[in-house]
């Protein structure tokens, strides 16, 4: 099962390595792991999706909690959550193609950003599915490259991690 | 008050209470050394390698159930230390270790002696800090202290860049006297809904078993697991690392269990309908295979890690906090509920507990021409009259010292039960000795773990620590040639030392008394003459029965009903 867990860790040098160093020490997967400060400078949170059974999972929440630097974690798939990633992709776009890909770009709301001869860059913001949805239409052949922010995510309605 | 940042780290170390300070200088703490010389507080032992000093604060802690405290330069000294971190990490043993670290403009630059301490200790470590300015050194010592010694307990590391420690940089010294850190705040107070859960699972039982750990040990939780045992007359089992927490020559303590357990404990553990865990974290020395552990039983596990709890092994009440705490609420609950466990099937089962025990799964040949290694221990136990502190190191000769020696008393008994480290037992004796000068303190070790950190006999001279080394030399690594002769058709790679060293000179030569003992009838006398030379190190020599082995065994993939008996003899 995949599974989302939202993190507020001191902002520290340290702080980050300890939590990867946690998941290779321990064998657990990591999907991917998104960081930054929060509006509260002396806070990063962190955003990891991993997978496992319910038992690992529980580990692997205990073992974060355990972390000195942790200071609340919250495993967001547990209830109604909204999750976005962020994905830029650079196409080959000639002739007809140019077309063909603004018209798609425009169907999975994405945006143009960058234009040249040959390529265009789109950016596009939506659940890991959609991204995956975007690249099987554009089709293989014409993707240059593709960078993924990996996933954030929150919970709906009021609730809310802080400190 | 203004002091450079050496200088505060020493006061800083005064205001914890700091007795003794484990370490061996070099390039990148020699500010620190300088201002330790300017005072007579702390009290500096030399040891002749980093290992020692780590095991020797180690040692230390687990006596007294302070946190060790150790002092090492930079890259070579932060690594010997490494092994010693490592064994404190996995045994939950506060220390506080301070590593010297380059200057902070030449981190990340391959320095000499640089090595990234903060990085190679993550793992091994409950906590680590880099310091990285003067300002910081105060609050980090008052933070290393406090995580290293509440919940569950761990190792502290602290590096400590040269610069911030110079004499030429100054400020006003202010220790903090209370430290918050919204981080970390260990839950010790149970939930009073679990502990009235427990409570009733507990007097329902008709087969209970209490199996208890090193937690209660951690937690000076003795008196108050053994009143609630006595209260309920329910048998009792201790871990490896939770021996003498409930005393080891009371009736209701029938031994420890696991792999080298009593077979009466064992078959309690299979057969319980309830289990009280306490401060244990299901090893899985323990649990042998958990596929068939405990298959009839209900649990309760008391743990301040909830990360402990169902790790391995689901439980069915978790109670997360502090032993003595849980302990303490579980009496008051038991005191006034007028629910009593049901004699009629607590006496059965105490009759089935008898019946295993009349096994007598730890017998030996005491009629035998070799000295017994379980003789050795036995006598040692008379001699010192149960009530020395006894450390180890690792192999056969630490399964019959948990054996043998019935602890009375919790902090008695210290070897590295998690990690198994081989040259733990020497210089974690001596910081037995040097909290303890007058007490008994003797090291049962094997002729191949001691050679790993013999050079602290050297420490021991400076130092005048009487310890009674108690070497059960078999000339084989007992453990591994053992496993080699049950798993392995009995071919002995590598498990035999063909250099064995004289003893007796190597001891005299670091200026203490060397004893060889050969015969059975002289363990005893031996061990008397020995522990009357109250102000010597004595280093006793038994030519032991080279092939013994430790009975019972839970082999791999075994369950606890499936132990391994000794082989039948003819008993006397
Ligand atoms: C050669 C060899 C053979 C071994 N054979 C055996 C064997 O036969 N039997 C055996 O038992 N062991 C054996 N061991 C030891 C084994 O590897 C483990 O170290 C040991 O079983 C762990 O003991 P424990 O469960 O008491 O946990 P510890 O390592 O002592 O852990 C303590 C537990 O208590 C918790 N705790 C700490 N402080 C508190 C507190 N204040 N309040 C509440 N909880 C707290 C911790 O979170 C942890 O879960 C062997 C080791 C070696 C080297
Ligand atoms: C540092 C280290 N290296 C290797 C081991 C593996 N090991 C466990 S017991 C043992 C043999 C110990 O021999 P000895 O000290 O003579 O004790 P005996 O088993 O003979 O009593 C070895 C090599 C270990 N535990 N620690
Ligand atoms: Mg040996």
């Amino acid at each position: 099962m995949r599974h989302i867990i939202s993190i507020l860790v001191e902002n520290e040098s340290g702080a980050l390595s300890r939590i990867a160093g946690l998941f290779s020490a321990r064998g657990y997967n990591i999907e991917s792991l998104t960081v930054a400060p929060t509006d509260d400078t002396s806070l990063s949170r962190m955003t990891i999706v991993t997978t496992g059974t319910e038992e690992i999972i529980e580990q692997i929440t205990k073992q974060l909690n355990k972390l000195v630097d942790v200071v609340r974690l919250v495993e967001l798939t547990e209830s109604l959550h909204i999750e976005r990633e962020m994905m830029l992709t650079k196409v080959t776009a000639l002739g007809g193609m140019r077309d063909e890909i603004k018209r798609l770009t425009d169907i999975f709301r994405g945006r143009i950003i960058d234009v040249s001869d040959t390529s265009y860059v789109i950016e596009l913001t939506g659940d890991s599915d959609k991204l995956d949805a975007f690249i099987k239409a554009v089709g293989g052949k014409s993707i240059i490259e593709v960078v993924r922010s990996g996933v954030t995510g929150i919970a709906r309605g009021e609730k809310a991690l802080k400190v | 008050m203004e002091l450079s940042g050496a200088e505060i780290l020493v006061e800083s170390l005064k205001r914890e209470g700091v007795e003794f300070l484990f370490g061996y200088p070099g390039g990148a703490v020699l500010h620190i050394y300088d201002a330790l010389y300017k005072q007579n507080d702390i009290r500096h032992i030399l040891v002749r390698h980093e290992q020692g000093a780590t095991h020797a604060a180690d040692g230390y802690a687990r006596a007294t159930g302070k946190p060790g405290v150790v002092l090492v330069t930079s890259g070579p000294g932060a690594t010997n230390a490494v092994t010693g971190i490592a064994t404190a990490h996995l045994d939950s043993i506060p220390l506080v270790v301070l590593t010297g670290q380059v200057p902070r403009a030449f981190i990340g630059s391959d320095a000499f002696q640089e090595v990234d301490a903060v990085g190679i200790t993550r793992p091994c470590v409950k906590h680590n800090f880099l310091a990285n300015s003067v300002e910081a050194i105060a609050p980090i010592i008052k933070k290393a202290f406090y995580v290293a010694s509440s919940g569950r307990p761990g190792p502290v590391v602290v590096d400590i860049p040269k610069d911030i420690t110079a004499p030429n940089v100054k400020i006003p010294f202010e220790y903090p006297d209370h430290i918050e850190m919204r981080s970390y705040n260990p839950v010790l107070k149970g939930h009073p809904g679990q502990i009235r859960k427990a409570v009733d699972l507990l007097v329902g039982a008709e087969r209970p078993m209490i199996y208890s750990g090193g937690g209660v040990v951690l937690s000076e939780a003795s008196e108050a697991l053994t009143e609630i045992t006595r209260t309920l007359g329910y048998p009792i089992t201790n871990t490896l690392m939770g021996l003498g927490a409930y005393p080891g020559t009371d009736p209701q303590f029938i031994g420890m269990l696991g792999m080298h357990g009593t077979y009466e404990a064992n078959m309690a553990m299979h057969e319980c309908d309830v289990l009280f865990a306490v401060g244990a974290r299901f090893d899985d020395r323990v649990t042998g295979d958990v596929e068939k552990f405990c298959p009839r039983a209900k649990i309760i596990h008391v743990d301040v890690d909830p990360a402990s709890i169902s790790k391995n092994v689901k439980v069915h009440v978790p109670i997360v906090g502090d032993v003595k705490s849980v302990l303490g609420d579980i009496l008051d609950v038991l005191r006034q509920s007028n629910q009593r466990p049901d004699s009629g099937a607590l006496n059965s089962w105490w009759e089935q507990i008898r019946r295993w025990q009349a096994d007598d799964c730890l017998s030996y040949d005491r009629t035998s021409d070799k000295i017994k290694p379980q003789h050795v221990i036995e006598s040692l136990w008379k001699v010192t009259g149960g009530d020395a502190y006894v450390t180890s190191d690792v192999g056969q000769h630490q399964m019959w010292a948990a054996q043998f020696y019935k602890f009375d008393k919790p902090r008695r008994w210290i070897n590295s039960g998690g990690l198994g480290t081989m040259g733990f037992g020497l210089p974690a004796a001596m910081g037995v000795q040097l909290a303890f000068p007058d007490a008994q303190v003797a090291c049962v070790t094997g002729e191949a773990s001691i050679l790993m950190c013999i050079q602290e006999l050297s420490t021991c001279l400076q130092y005048d620590t009487p310890i009674k080394v108690i070497n059960l030399n078999n000339r084989y690594m007992g453990m591994v040639r053992q496993w080699q002769e049950f798993q392995y058709d009995g071919r002995y790679s590598h498990s035999y030392v063909d250099a064995i060293p004289d003893f007796v000179k190597l001891t005299e030569s670091f200026g203490h008394v060397g004893m060889l003992i050969e015969k059975p009838q002289d363990v005893e006398p031996a061990l008397k003459e020995a522990f009357a030379m109250k102000d010597r190190l004595v280093f006793m020599d038994f030519i032991t029965d080279q092939t013994e082995n430790v009975y019972p065994m839970i082999e791999a993939g075994k369950g606890h009903h499936e132990m391994r008996l000794a082989p039948a003899r003819e008993l006397a």
